[in-house]
């Protein structure tokens, strides 16, 4: 385990108006976002499991993590990142 | 169809890089090269550089390994079999890097034989899809194993590894430095098990570890290293040639000294220099290598220096994009052809050509063009008969008979000709506009002809400008260029959501006079003014009667809005004095169009210029589409140039002149502000300035004297201009936009003003002062940049020079920046070129992963937006309320 792994991160961090909603999808909701994009898992943008966020959800590499982003263009847009390793 | 409309189909899928092993070499050579010379009595002998066995390249020459001509030969590899291994440069890192993680004795990697079976095993999971994860691993596996020094496979002691660059290897002993020969490094390399290698990253089948040790150096092909001979007969080799007869000396001093067993000191001096050979062969650039040169001291061209850079073959030949059936010449503007066609050169017209299969519908057609032959235009170039054969009809001597023989299943290559579609390009090709289709029109002359509304998404004037022209040959092409990019498919611009075509000078200043509530039109110029525009319809009944029937712009332009357009909205010229927030407006500057009647305000370049948003442009392509805007650009904008031609239009130097009261005014104020310049200046001496906050008191006393002149400029050109008549020429084009802005009226009739350097009144120069002319210390306004006259007036010298170092300043500035974004454009493109919205809204990259899942957001086309934005609430509420 990295050391960066292993301090702690504050769960302040979740309550700033920059960082946006980051929920783990449960297996059906994975699989059914996979199904529709027609895509492997690896072909999702990835987010790193050592990102404070991930940490604080204890999401493991592998997981799909939705974003819920504010947008300027569409009011609120949807993201998702798979966890990566690194 | 015939034979250039099918295809076969084979797909690339992958490509596989590897090492070539010396077997590999060996086999595909066909020749042992052991001589280092090329010619003898001029023929070129076996076993040289030159031998013939490895390509044919003279003209009339066979081949002797495959038979063919010159053409059609191949070329072949020959190999030189070398006396002693050597490092091949390139992959000296990763010999390092295996020979660091690897045990010197038994080669296995320097973990436990548990580490390495996990490693393994996670590094093949890893592999296929986490590449970038597996490549971490291995860079982990690596530093970790070179940190052992004692074997767990075979408990041998391991020393440190030392890479001198680029090629020579040291082993750090407890008895000192020892020099590793790539004798030794490859018997290190070859006992490195299959998959061991495997885990430092290297696949074992297409390269194994030891084949980074050169043992045969394959020989390239003749074809690829042609030499050159000059007319005197005298023959020039190709640098590689030159590189490889190195190569073979060293080889051959190495082989005796090895044969005759001279001393290892002597072996070790010929074989290093072999190493040095067969390096600079790969890479003359080396760093810490001395550069292996020609006889004229002109560095040699390794294979690295061939591949390398702009001129390189990656960059140059396979990503550079060069093309037959393109033209490219001068452009110059035709405000008569459509802006969806080109004036192209009769000249062009008869070299570009489209291939027509022969139908039973176009053969007369296409026989008559045979006959007219390739000189005369439009006619035809050649004729490809069903079996294949192409017919040159310069040299066709019975063009009739050939005519006549024409038939389904032939093709023929005929002249383009008007109404055929080809692409227009102009350099750089920053956004989609840059490359748009055009309608052929054949012209007399040397030049491209363009519409000048066409000029702003081209970017384009005619100083010299000139625009590449590519002919768009099969019909699949031809629908999708003219459904897709013609011109007017881009009247929208998806940069911003508004019109990006549109007129500029000429055409505001002419749309601003012919619509002006002064200007009453004659029945004969309405007359020439309609004609101009191509108006075919019944005169309209005049707008004013008494004292005579008169026309006014107003009307015309009516005659071409769609019958029922509405809008409303400020003319550029709604500003200052002539402020109207509403109908009804005074000033004419509010413009209101009902049921397609311009009863109010002015057009100026609000509404004809290019790159304005929500303007009548805009809303007449958003409502009707871009063939009703296309129709109003070819037909009402020509009136606006008619009625500049009519009226006449030019500036002159009364136009900037200002009244004596004006100038007591402007004198005023100058003095004025010179006082509050020498107030602030003995406040500083005195020590009573001051200092705003974070500044220092010089910094201060700078910014509040800038400050004083800039608003004693702005103060002295509004007093000015108020002066002016409201009619003068040059002052209509800076209120209408066509050209020019208050400032420039200023700079011209008024003062310059103050003269920045560096974002501060001129300081450098002379030891404390500017120029010579000037006490040292001296920080009066003369002294400091200011220009206290007009261009009109005339600048004393001082003044001369300081303006044209705030000058210079902004020409180095641009040439700066243009080739700073330049090559920002170039890494963003690079980075983005091949992603792509799929069907399903989402944006992915060329193998398919996943880059934003709505494209833009929102999935909204930003071509189709009110400058931005999906809705236009107020257009909405007036079109209900009908206007
Ligand atoms: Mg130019
Ligand atoms: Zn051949
Ligand atoms: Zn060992």
């Amino acid at each position: 385990m990295s050391p960066s792994r292993s301090k702690k991160v504050s769960r302040k961090i979740l309550h700033h108006e920059l960082v946006p909603k980051h929920e783990v999808l449960d297996i059906e909701e994975a699989a059914k976002l996979l199904k529709e994009l027609g895509v492997e898992p690896h072909q999702l943008p990835h987010i790193s499991v050592n990102d404070p966020v991930v940490r604080i959800l204890n999401a493991k590499p592998g997981d799909i993590i939705r974003i819920r982003r504010k947008s300027e263009i569409a009011g609120e847009t949807i993201f998702y990142r798979i966890v990566a390793a690194y | 169809m015939s034979w250039i409309f099918e295809q076969e189909n084979y797909f690339i899928k992958g490509i596989r890089f590897g090492i070539l092993s010396p077997k590999e070499i060996r086999q595909m050579s066909t020749t042992l090269i052991v001589s280092d010379k090329l010619y003898e009595d001029d023929i070129p002998i076996a076993g040289g550089v030159r031998d013939p066995r490895m390509g044919a390249i003279e003209p009339g020459e066979r081949c002797p390994v495959c038979g063919n001509p010159p053409s059609l030969c191949p070329g072949h590899f020959g190999r030189i079999e070398l006396a002693a291994p050597v490092v091949h440069v390139e992959f000296a890192w990763k010999i390092h890097e295996l020979l660091k993680a690897t045990c010197r004795s038994c080669g296995r990697v320097l973990v436990t034989p548990e580490e390495f079976k996990t490693y393994l095993n996670l590094y093949r999971r890893l592999k296929r899809k986490w590449p970038r994860l597996a490549n971490d691993l291995v860079k982990n596996i690596i530093s970790q194993a070179s940190k052992n020094m004692v074997c767990p496979h075979c408990g041998e002691t391991q020393y440190k590894i030392i890479l001198d660059k680029p090629y020579r290897f040291y082993e750090e002993r407890p008895e000192g430095r020892v020099f590793l020969n790539p004798h030794d490094i490859r018997q290190r390399l070859e006992l490195i098990p299959d998959d061991h290698a495997e885990l430092l990253g290297m696949d074992p089948v297409e390269a194994r570890p030891e084949w980074m040790v050169i043992t045969v150096l394959p020989v390239p092909p003749l074809p690829v290293r042609t030499p050159i001979s000059l007319e005197t007969g005298v023959r020039s080799e190709d640098d590689l040639t030159h590189l490889l007869i190195g190569i073979i000396r060293a080889n051959n001093s190495l082989k005796q000294a090895i044969e005759g067993a001279a001393p290892q000191s002597i072996i070790e001096v010929r074989w290093s220099l072999l190493q040095y050979n067969v390096s600079v062969f790969f890479d003359n650039e080396l760093p810490g290598v001395p550069v292996s040169r020609h006889r004229n001291q002109r560095a040699l061209k390794g294979i690295v220096q061939r591949l390398k850079g702009k001129e390189g073959r990656f960059r140059g030949y396979l990503s550079g994009k060069r093309v037959n059936f393109s033209a490219r010449t001068v452009i110059s503007p035709d405000p008569n052809i459509s802006i969806n066609e080109v004036g192209v050169p009769e000249e062009i017209a008869k070299i570009l050509t489209i291939a027509e299969p022969v139908t039973p519908f176009n053969v007369e057609r296409l026989r008559k063009l045979v006959m007219r032959g390739p000189e005369k235009w439009p006619g035809a170039n050649y004729v490809i008969k069903d079996d294949g054969s192409k017919i040159d009809l310069r040299f066709t001597k019975d063009r009739k008979a050939l005519a006549e023989s024409l038939k389904p299943g032939y093709i023929v290559e005929r002249h383009i000709v008007d109404g055929d579609i080809v692409l227009f390009n102009r350099q750089p090709s920053l956004h989609r506009m840059s490359m748009m289709a055009h309608i052929v029109k054949v012209f007399p002359g040397k030049t491209f002809r363009l519409n000048l509304l066409v000029c702003p998404p081209y970017n384009a004037d005619f100083d010299g400008d000139e625009m590449n022209l590519h002919v768009v040959r099969l019909p699949e092409a031809m629908a999708e260029a003219r459904e897709l990019m013609l011109v007017e498919k881009h009247i929208l611009s998806p940069r911003y959501g508004g019109p990006i075509i549109g007129g500029g000078q000429d055409y505001v200043s002419g749309a601003y006079l012919l619509t002006s509530k002064t200007t009453l039109l004659t029945k004969d110029e309405v007359i020439k003014i309609l004609s101009a525009a191509g108006y075919k319809g019944k005169l309209p009944e005049p707008d004013i009667i008494k004292p005579g029937p008169y026309w006014t712009g107003k009307q015309l332009i009516s005659l071409f809005l769609p019958k029922d357009f509405n809008f409303r909205g400020p003319a550029k010229i709604n500003g200052g004095p002539l402020t109207c927030s509403g109908p009804e407006c005074f000033h004419d500057s509010y413009v209101v169009i009902r049921k397609g009647k311009l009863l109010e305000g002015v057009f100026d370049k609000k509404a004809v210029g290019a790159q304005q948003s929500e303007n009548v442009i805009h809303m007449m392509t958003k409502k009707y589409g871009t063939s009703t805007t296309r129709n109003f650009f070819d037909t009402a904008f020509r009136m606006f140039i008619r009625t500049l031609e009519l009226k006449g239009f030019t500036m002159s130097i009364r136009d900037i002149e200002i009244p004596e009261e004006a100038k007591r005014k402007v004198e005023e104020i100058v003095d004025e502000a010179k006082n509050k310049v020498s107030d602030l200046i003995r406040q500083f001496e005195e020590g009573t300035l001051e200092a705003i906050p974070g500044r220092t008191l010089k910094e201060t006393l700078e910014l509040r004297i800038i400050q004083t002149l800039n608003e004693a400029r702005d103060k002295a050109g509004k007093a000015a201009i108020a002066y002016m008549e409201p009619f003068n020429n040059v002052f209509i084009m800076a209120r209408t936009g066509a050209r020019g802005s208050e400032v420039n009226i200023t700079n011209m009739g008024v003062l310059l003003g103050q003269q920045v350097v560096r974002g501060k009144r001129v300081h450098r120069g002379y030891r404390g002062r500017t120029l010579s002319h000037f006490r040292k210390g001296d920080l009066s306004p003369e002294s400091r940049g200011f220009v206290r006259n007009s261009f009109r007036d005339g600048l004393n010298p001082t003044e001369l020079f300081f303006h044209a170092a705030a000058g210079r300043e902004g020409l180095v500035d641009t040439a700066v920046k243009t080739s700073q974004s330049g090559y920002m454009q170039r890494r963003l493109v690079n980075a983005l070129q091949d992603l792509h919205v799929e069907y399903d809204g989402t944006v992915r990259d060329a193998e398919g992963n996943v880059v934003q899942f709505a494209a833009g957001e929102d999935m909204v086309d930003p071509m189709s937006t009110y400058h931005g934005k999906a809705v236009n609430i107020d257009a909405i509420i007036d079109e209900v309320r009908g206007g």
